[in-house]
């Protein structure tokens, strides 16, 4: 009898944890989505910057390159879609910076991170591209008339983007591009599903099925 | 049944109630870690390893039943009840955490969990081995009252 309770009560502790952890897993599969594959950090690292809602479902990730011209192309498209559907996308920047010199960007970025002013950063490099990063003729050295625009310390950024951190996070984000296959920018990835065909309407496309798929009716 | 056979009976229950109590909690420290993947700081590992030979001791001392499991279960569970009281303190914020051993690595105060807006991993840990103890004490008392008549 004492030996039946015994292994009863062993079996009970068991089960409550196999099902119990099914039950957990399933929770969070649910409720991240797209980040409770395997996989999800090699698509979102813990220094990328997210924008868009917590809850949003769909993650689009951009592998970016501040001086690359189709990159600066894509951000309307990719605002306008966050737009029309708010709170179901979110905007992953991952960098990578094949220009030569582009990590000069990153770092300007990495270190803008610092002040809040990422995406305002971004935003002033996108638009004020075409003067500093001609192909014939790169002058990095004019994106910094450009800054104040998006209301950074000046000072501060020049002294920030030597930090070593910023070539770590360079580093594991080439590391991340290569492991996925990424050698052209922007790189886009909706819930880890690679845009094949390059394209904007493409990329409308598998953000659509991505939501339609995420958020059902 | 007669009164000893009835009352080795109640002992070997509250002795069973024990294990079970702390095979619960082992379950539930295991959940925390490897099903929510909640890593666990220095404070809890000193836990664990006052916790989990409980399991072990109370279940030998199940088959066939020892009086004596009290007196090798009690220190461990003293000991853990000890670190878990520590953490609470810790947790609370009722001692600073400049004062705490666990600077490296994960923070001992981190919050984890918060059920019903109040109850914590350390407080989980707290009231387990506090119920053990109880439980170990009153096991104690039987046996030295069985001793006695």
């Amino acid at each position: 009898m004492k030996y039946v309770m015994f292994g009863f009560a062993c079996l009970v502790l068991f089960f409550v944890f196999f099902f119990g952890s099914t039950y957990y897993k399933n929770q969070q599969a649910e409720k991240f989505g797209f980040m409770a594959q395997e996989n999800a950090s090699t698509f979102v690292r813990e220094h990328s910057q997210i924008l868009g809602s917590d809850d949003a479902k769909v993650y689009l990730v951009k592998f970016t390159d501040p001086a690359c011209e189709t990159c600066a192309a894509f951000s309307p498209l990719v605002k306008q879609m966050m737009d029309a559907n708010p709170g179901k996308i979110k905007l992953v920047i991952r960098y990578a910076p094949f220009h030569h010199g582009a990590d000069y960007f990153v770092r300007i970025l990495e270190a803008a991170k610092k002040q809040d002013k990422f995406w305002e950063t971004l935003d002033v490099m996108y638009k004020s591209q075409q003067y500093w990063a001609s192909h014939s003729n790169p002058q990095p050295q004019r994106i910094w008339q450009f800054l104040p625009k998006a209301g950074v310390d000046i000072e501060q950024i020049k002294k920030d983007m030597n930090d070593p951190a910023i070539e770590k996070i360079i580093v594991q984000d080439l590391a991340d591009a290569k492991t996925l296959d990424v050698h052209k920018t922007p790189g886009f990835f909706v819930n880890g599903k690679p845009l094949q065909n390059f394209g904007y309407k493409q990329l409308q496309q598998l953000v659509k099925t991505e939501i339609e798929a995420n958020y059902p009716n | 049944m007669p009164k000893a056979d009835k009352q080795l009976n109640l002992t070997w229950n509250l002795l069973f109630l024990c294990w079970f109590l702390a095979s619960a909690s082992t379950t539930g420290s295991l959940f925390f870690s490897y099903v929510m993947q909640f890593a666990p700081c220095v404070l809890c590992w000193y836990q664990r390893i006052f916790l989990f030979p409980l399991v072990i001791i109370l279940a030998v001392g199940l088959f066939p039943f020892d009086r004596n499991v009290v007196k090798y279960a009690l220190p461990l569970a003293i000991a853990g009840w000890l670190t878990a009281f520590y953490h609470t303190l810790l947790y609370s914020g009722v001692i600073p955490e400049s004062i705490q051993p666990c600077a490296q690595g994960v923070s001992c105060t981190e919050k984890y969990i918060d059920l019903f807006g109040f109850i914590t991993i350390p407080m989980l840990s707290l009231l387990s081995f506090s119920t053990i103890i109880t439980l170990l004490i009153i096991i104690a008392r039987l046996n030295r009252q069985r001793r006695m008549s």
